[in-house]
């Protein structure tokens, strides 16, 4: 089995500067995991602790069984695949790609089957001769894979590669990766990246990282449906997910929450007696919300709209000191810039916060 | 008028004398020759700036031709000329040279010229690319980076004076001031003499011709994979030539060091060895050009690219692979330049020599076999024809140096 065992791993820098905490996090042999997060969030630093660039100061890291802290790099089993695909600029993309085989002192013909197998994979046959500053940003790009394929891995590692690549080339790329994991299910894969799109695109479980730890893994609809706590609420979904403060006035299989603003939350999450009173935060996505009659989780008046086609994009103007309540209303509504619009939304997509986490998950 | 005045205006007019040029000039040509206005404004803009640049050139140019340009066609002129007695000139064509190359001590300083074009620069980069890489990311690196850079500050004549004291002799019954005698009579013949004196010249003499094998050979690799650069393709050759004759003589020299018969006890005059005391006077230009090499190499290392090293490290690269087979050759195109550079340094060398030996003991070189011609023998067909030679000498050099500077800036 060639997992990756995480247990109790941190980080800290000249003893003092601490970036990662007690980070716990079991991964099975085929899973793509996607390591995603704010900027500074430590999920690069992590992915390069794994590659054992970086000295792990807490917990230990298990790759395929074997305790790995203190072994180098090239004797982990990883490869991995540079944001800025660090290409040697003065060897052919063939160099390139048997250069870690060679060093290994492979014989040349098992380097040559293993390059032309990649080669195949990647449709870099054309290129073989050429040098880096030949080939595109995308090409470049396959090399950088291509060198990660023919050393065979047990796990794969990639740090933000799409994130040179203009908009459409990162579409394109971003199926080819996920049709190269599909070509390749027994390797285990690790992918950092900011954009949530890759992440639920890509992933089979995400994990967020804030806070110098983990806040959350799961599938992708797991933290899309299901978010454990706030952060992973709003940093998961385009726009955030609007967050209404109110109490619990009734409790059972559904709970009643009146919200501060004077309107009436419904969350198919179930809670006891006991939470009656309970200060809550209500989470809606923007996307959940639709326009109804009467009984409205939120009105208000739209301060400022922003039509897609698609959808129409509603921010409301902000009432007391709440936050921007935005939603997201499918089909074109240009015209209700200044209106009052009523929102509610089905119990099932309602969350249910208190300190931050959610109540689905006690 | 005191001495000091006296300089003061004259940076005064010279730099004034060179702002109003620029000024006025430029004035003139906006304001009377082609002013912009009136019906020919957009034509009179557009010529006015065509000739701008060659306004703010012309005293470079004008410089540059009065003292370069010109002295080399006169020198040119000279070589091919002689000096009558009592005044005159006589065209004696090329008399000068043939009477030069007769010469013993002319291929003297031709052979020691191309040995310090062989050991200067090779051990200069050499060494710079060491201290480069290996005060890259210690601590007190770029302390240790400024006190090897330092004698680039000193003038080659005073490195020279310095050295001198190094290299100085007294009587045995007096103490030794030069500390190469000081150390040289530590040494009594024993194992500890052999090992230090032999087994370990002979390691680094070794060592130094595999370094030169290599780069030479990684020099020839592109020409016989067949990535022809053109130009480059004869220059690649001619310098892994050099590099072969650099581990040939190494190891020769391996061979007459294990031979070689040591007066232990007896302080020596270094500079009065044949062969050596060049050498001697090598390890100056060396303890300069080191911190030249070290500086430009030291930025060009810190430009690599960090993630190709890490990828070479994933990849399974050890220290010396990744130094020899990323790094290096990441920085060729600099090492080239550093390595030309110098190269022209030391075809011109001629202070250290001249304040050291003044060619004597077999020192001499072609820049001070000029002067003597030139200034002391005052034989000026002669001397214009070996400076003619370091001309002829340097300019390939000079080209292929420009050459590859400008492909580093693109």
């Amino acid at each position: 089995m060639a997992g990756l065992k995480l247990t109790g791993v941190g980080k800290t820098y000249g003893g003092t500067v601490n970036v990662l905490n007690d980070i716990n996090l079991d991964i099975e042999q085929g899973e793509l995991i996607v390591f995603v997060g704010p900027s500074g969030c430590g999920k690069s630093t992590l992915l390069r602790m794994i590659a054992g660039l970086e000295s792990i100061t807490a917990g230990t890291l298990e790759i395929d069984g074997l305790l790995v802290n203190d072994v180098p790099p090239a004797q982990r089993g990883i490869a991995m695949v540079f944001q800025s695909y660090a290409l040697y600029p003065h060897m052919t993309v063939r160099d390139n790609m048997s250069f870690a085989l060679k060093l290994a002192k492979k014989s040349a013909s098992e380097i040559d089957a293993a390059v032309t197998k990649a080669t195949k994979i990647l449709q870099l046959e054309p290129y073989l001769d050429r040098l880096p500053k030949a080939l595109s940003g995308g090409q470049r790009q396959r090399v950088a894979i291509g060198r990660a394929i023919v050393r065979d891995p047990k796990v794969y590692l990639f740090d933000e590669p799409l994130s040179n690549l203009d908009a459409a080339l990162r579409v394109a790329t971003r199926i080819e990766i996920a049709q190269l994991k599909e070509s390749m299910p027994k390797s285990t894969m690790i992918y950092v990246t900011h954009d949530q799109v890759e992440a639920m695109t890509l992933a089979s479980r995400i994990v967020v990282l804030a806070d110098k730890g983990i806040a959350q893994v799961g599938t992708p609809l797991e933290l899309y449906e299901r978010p454990e706590n706030e952060f992973v609420a709003q940093f998961i979904g385009s726009p955030a997910m609007n967050l209404l403060a109110g109490e619990i006035i009734e409790t059972g299989k559904e709970t009643v929450v009146k919200l501060a603003s004077g309107g009436i939350a419904r969350s198919a999450v179930p809670t006891t007696a006991a939470d009656k009173g309970l200060k809550v935060n209500v989470g809606v996505r923007p996307e959940a919300l639709v326009q109804v009659k009467d009984q409205p989780i939120f009105s208000g008046k739209v301060a400022y709209t922003e039509a897609l086609g698609e959808v129409t994009i509603l921010y409301f103007e902000p009432q007391d000191q709440a936050d921007h309540v935005i939603s997201k209303l499918s089909g074109i509504h240009a015209d209700f810039r200044g209106k009052t619009v009523s929102l509610g939304a089905d119990p099932a997509k309602v969350q249910i916060f208190h300190n931050g986490r959610s109540l689905y998950y006690r | 008028m005191s001495p000091a005045l006296q300089g003061l205006i004259t940076i005064a007019i010279g730099v004034g004398g060179c702002l109003s040029y620029f000024y006025l000039s430029n004035l003139f040509l906006d304001k009377v020759l082609f002013p912009a206005r009136g019906p020919n404004a957009g034509r009179n803009i557009n010529r006015a700036n065509m000739i701008r640049p060659w306004l703010f050139l012309a005293p470079a140019l004008m410089a540059l031709g009065l003292y370069l340009a010109y002295p080399v066609i006169e020198t040119l002129r000279l070589s091919l000329t002689e000096r009558i007695p009592g005044g005159g000139y006589r065209w004696v064509g090329l008399d000068n040279y043939s009477l030069m190359f007769a010469e013993a001590k002319f291929w003297e300083a031709m052979r020691n010229n191309m040995l310090w074009l062989i050991v200067v620069p090779a051990a200069s980069t050499a060494f710079g690319l060491l201290v480069a890489q290996l005060t890259d990311r210690i601590r007190w690196g770029s302390f240790a980076k400024s006190l090897i850079f330092m004698p680039m500050a000193i003038s080659f004549v005073g490195a020279a004076v310095i050295f001198k004291l190094v290299y100085d002799t007294r009587p045995i019954e007096q103490d030794q001031i030069g500390i190469l005698n000081a150390l040289w009579l530590q040494f009594d013949g024993g194992a500890g003499s052999w090992l230090l004196l032999k087994a370990l010249p002979a390691l680094i003499l070794a060592g130094f011709a595999a370094l030169s094998g290599f780069v030479g050979w990684l020099i020839l690799r592109p020409v016989i994979a067949g990535r022809f650069h053109g130009f480059g393709t004869p220059a690649r050759i001619v310098a892994t030539a050099a590099s072969a004759a650099i581990v040939v003589l190494s190891v020769r020299g391996i061979f007459e060091l294990i031979g070689a018969d040591f007066n232990y006890g007896a302080p020596q005059t270094w500079l009065t060895v044949p062969f050596w005391n060049s050498l001697f006077l090598m390890v100056v230009l060396i303890w300069i050009q080191t911190g030249f090499a070290m500086v430009i190499l030291s930025a060009a290392l810190r430009g690599i690219p960090e993630e190709t090293i890490e990828a070479a490290i994933v990849d399974g690269a050890g220290p010396f692979q990744i130094f020899f087979q990323i790094k290096v050759p990441q920085i060729m195109g600099t090492i080239v330049v550093v390595w030309t550079t110098i190269t022209l340094v030391v075809l011109k060398v001629f202070d250290i020599v001249f304040a050291m030996t003044n060619g004597q003991w077999e020192t001499q070189v072609l820049a001070n076999y000029m002067f003597d011609k030139l200034f002391r023998a005052n034989n000026w067909g002669v001397g214009s024809a070996s400076a003619m030679i370091i001309m002829l000498l340097v300019t390939p050099i000079l080209v292929w140096n420009v050459y590859n500077a400008r492909k580093e800036m693109r």
